[in-house]
């Protein structure tokens, strides 16, 4: 299968529900501004975000005003690309040129920021690359457990402490290691942190310091990893995590289930972090760089 | 980002004040923005229309008491509907008649599924049953282990086998250990799944007739969008589910999904996770809910952590002491620290009302409590009696000593007056008019 089409069947269910939706919404009906009642319905159900789906509504009430649109096909094609431009460029994670590359993976509980870990392990590893992990949570019951797992299937190495250790100890010893070793990549692994928690955060923002100390440039990338089926919360934590850190992208997980993943429009509309990668499956190769018009091409795909 | 909606709403009815009843236009224009309100708590959207269609009923033609604004009317009226709506308090947990009582956990992937196991198990010990944990979670890597670890810390037994792959097969055995061991509690870690697995939902059926639970617990993670619909009604379809619990309450969410989960599923939320530690695991409270997702903090969570922390005693001698206006920098300083016992106190300002908006902007610093306390530390017994005494070169010799500015001082002392103006106001509204009144707690900043 090739990638458009994994994709495709990844979100088969966002797709169809959005665009089911959509179109019998706009079956035998003259376009006028009632429809975009109902529009704003289905977008707002899709997580999108009050902002951004009052964005999306406004550009159509013009283009219906001005007579733009006359049929529903005008309506499809002017939400898909509104939507595409609402997400912005693709920025796709690049490591080469850097070595060690490190990326540090932060999060709230829940997420599924180790198995992310372990599928971009797998990427890295199948492309020849040399990569440590380091089992950074140290706080959930067999969370390092569950990241050797991953190391072992994938035969990356990986750096642990004892459960209940300094994490920012681990990932400073994984970042030496990985500079010893000449290693291409380091990801940081994390315990799942809420950001309402002042003093986890403060962790967070010790890890990140004590990175520096190995190699004051790094971390190369902090990703957020977002639940494909958070709703508005998720906002919430880019921004705080956003704050304390300073994230350079979003990896966006679990789309393969029925939720549509709208937060993200929120997300880069409000701050303007690039979604990299999203998950749409269980399996290693499930994780895919994120494009903004596959993305949205693959929502309204029939 | 979320404007509270008893702002929004005050803001609907300002021009309408002294009004005696609630007229149509007027409920429409509040339940515009009520619906707004639950929408971006993520309330799923039909919930809300059904929800919406409920308070125009009963908010139509309604007289407005005469201790409340329109607003606070219509928010009483929406805040006892969602109250309705999430059901009764302490659901507790049915146990068979013959033991042991099996309790099949079910839900998403990372919605804290085996934390929440863990917790329980905890809960019904605490009752002096003798759980067993059961791992049959086979699916995600490590899950076993997970289980293991928290049954290690609780100090109670898990089953599991790490040589098949069939979670039937093991809860079978598990069920036989339990019998064999006496064990009148069973509690069953299923794996997390997206609910589109059809294969997944099979193998979970398969285990629910294998075990025969008396209970199935539905495990949502507040945070969860437009989808918590979804996922619930499916595993309700599917499998059946007996009660609710939700988890990650500890984070900011609006909790939302709570509405959602309960309407479309009918079954009752039990427990809700307010934190990692393993005995953070407390009753669902509709009413703490309900004011969470209208962003009206949850007043009572505040209450009762105050409660601790607070000496009954000591509790009636304050408020003597604020009937009598007597209250000094002494009192300030003691409440100060009984504050800072209850927690971080982001978490706590957040509870309050009004505060959820208010803390939004500003930046609680720890280290201004530091400088409050050392600047009372530097007044002279005499000063922290009588504010009064303070003048200039009193307040110049206080900035010195406690390593603060005058301006720091001044501020402080001007804080406290207002404190102290507020606490009159309370005093005079004591005892008086009965009805909706937001609560007002005295803060130093």
């Amino acid at each position: 299968m090739g990638f458009f089409d994994r994709l495709k069947a990844g979100l088969a269910k966002t797709r169809h529900n959005f665009v089911a939706r959509v179109e019998s919404v706009l079956l035998n009906r003259t376009i006028d501004e009632s429809v975009l009642d109902d529009i704003e319905e289905i977008l707002i159900t899709s997580d999108v975000g009050a902002g951004a789906t009052e964005d999306i509504i406004q550009i159509l009430k013009e283009k219906i005003r001005s007579g733009a649109i006359a049929g529903s096909a005008d309506v499809t094609a002017c939400i898909q690309g509104e939507m595409a431009k609402l997400l912005g460029h693709p920025q796709p994670l690049v490591i080469e040129g850097i070595k060690p590359y490190v990326i540090l993976m932060a999060g709230v509980n829940g997420v599924g920021k180790t198995t992310t870990i372990g599928k971009l392990a797998q990427r890295y590893v199948d492309e020849g690359k040399s990569v440590v992990l380091a089992a950074g949570d140290t706080f959930r019951a067999a969370a390092v457990e569950q990241l050797e797992i991953w190391a072992q299937r994938t035969g990356a190495a990986i750096i642990r402490h004892q459960a209940g250790s300094d994490p920012a100890a681990v990932a400073f010893d994984a970042v030496e290691a990985a500079k010893s070793r000449n290693a291409d990549l380091v990801i940081i692994d994390t315990a799942g942190r809420l950001h309402n928690k002042t003093q986890l955060m403060d962790e967070l923002k010790k890890i990140n310091r004590v990175i520096k100390k190995s190699i004051p440039d790094a971390p190369h990338d902090i990703l957020l990893v977002v639940d494909g089926t958070t709703g508005q919360n998720a906002l919430r934590q880019a921004q705080v995590f956003n704050e304390v850190v300073g994230l350079t992208g979003i990896v966006l997980t679990k789309l393969d289930g029925t939720a549509k993943g709208g937060i993200v429009f929120a997300i880069y509309k409000e701050l303007g972090i690039p979604i990299k990668l999203i998950g749409i499956g269980e399996k290693a190769d499930d994780l895919r760089d994120f494009s903004a018009n596959d993305f949205v091409k693959a929502l309204f795909e029939k | 980002m979320f404007e509270s909606l008893s702002d929004k709403l005050d803001a609907v009815f300002k021009k309408l004040k002294g009004r005696g009843l609630l007229k149509e236009d007027d409920v429409d224009a509040a339940l515009k923005e009520v619906r707004m309100a639950l929408l971006e708590a993520d309330v799923n959207f039909k919930v809300v229309k059904d929800f919406i269609a409920l308070i125009r009923e009963r908010a139509v033609g309604k007289e407005v008491l005469e201790s409340l604004t329109p607003g606070q009317q219509v928010i009483k009226i929406v805040h006892d509907a969602l109250c309705d709506f999430l059901g009764t308090v302490n659901s507790r947990i049915q146990l068979a008649p013959n033991p042991p009582t099996v309790i099949m956990m079910v839900g998403l992937q990372g919605s804290g599924k085996t934390t929440t196991t863990g917790k329980l198990a905890r809960v019904f010990r605490k009752e002096g049953r003798r759980p067993l944990l059961v791992a049959a979670d086979l699916q995600r890597p490590a899950a076993i282990d997970q289980l293991v670890t928290l049954g290690k810390q609780l100090d109670l037994p898990v089953y599991s086998d790490t040589g098949t792959k069939d979670p039937v097969a093991v809860c079978r055995e598990a069920l036989k250990k339990a019998r064999l061991d006496g064990r009148d509690v069973v509690l069953v870690d299923t794996a997390g799944r997206l609910h589109v697995d059809d294969e997944l939902m099979d193998q979970l059926r398969k285990v629910k007739e294998a075990v025969q639970p008396k209970e199935v617990l539905f495990v949502a993670d507040a945070m969860t969008g437009q989808d918590a619909v979804n996922s619930a009604k499916t595993f309700n379809e599917k499998i059946g589910i007996d009660g609710i619990i939700l988890t990650k309450m500890d984070g900011d969410a609006r909790g939302g999904a709570a509405l959602s989960v309960r309407h479309v599923t009918g079954r009752p939320i039990k427990y809700m996770g307010v934190g990692e530690k393993i005995d953070m695991l407390e009753p669902f409270h509709p009413d703490r809910i309900a004011k969470r997702i209208l962003g009206m903090g949850d007043v009572v969570t505040f209450i009762e952590q105050a409660q601790d922390a607070y000496d009954q005693k000591e509790a009636a001698k304050l408020a003597n002491r604020i009937m009598e206006d007597s209250f000094t920098f002494e009192d300030l300083r003691e409440q100060l620290k009984k504050l800072r016992n209850m927690g971080p106190l982001e978490n706590i300002l957040g509870m309050i009302p009004g505060m959820g908006k208010a803390i939004k902007d500003i930046k609680v610093d720890e280290k201004e409590f530091v400088r409050i306390d050392a600047i009372i530390n530097s007044m002279t017994n005499a000063e922290r009696r009588d504010h009064d005494l303070l003048n200039g070169s009193r307040r110049k010799r206080i900035a010195m000593g406690s390593g603060t500015t005058v301006a720091d001082v001044n501020r402080l002392v001007k804080q406290f007056l207002e404190m102290r103006k507020m606490m009159k106001m309370m005093k005079g509204g004591m005892g008086g008019k009965k009805g909706f009144r937001m609560p007002k707690f005295p803060m130093p900043f």
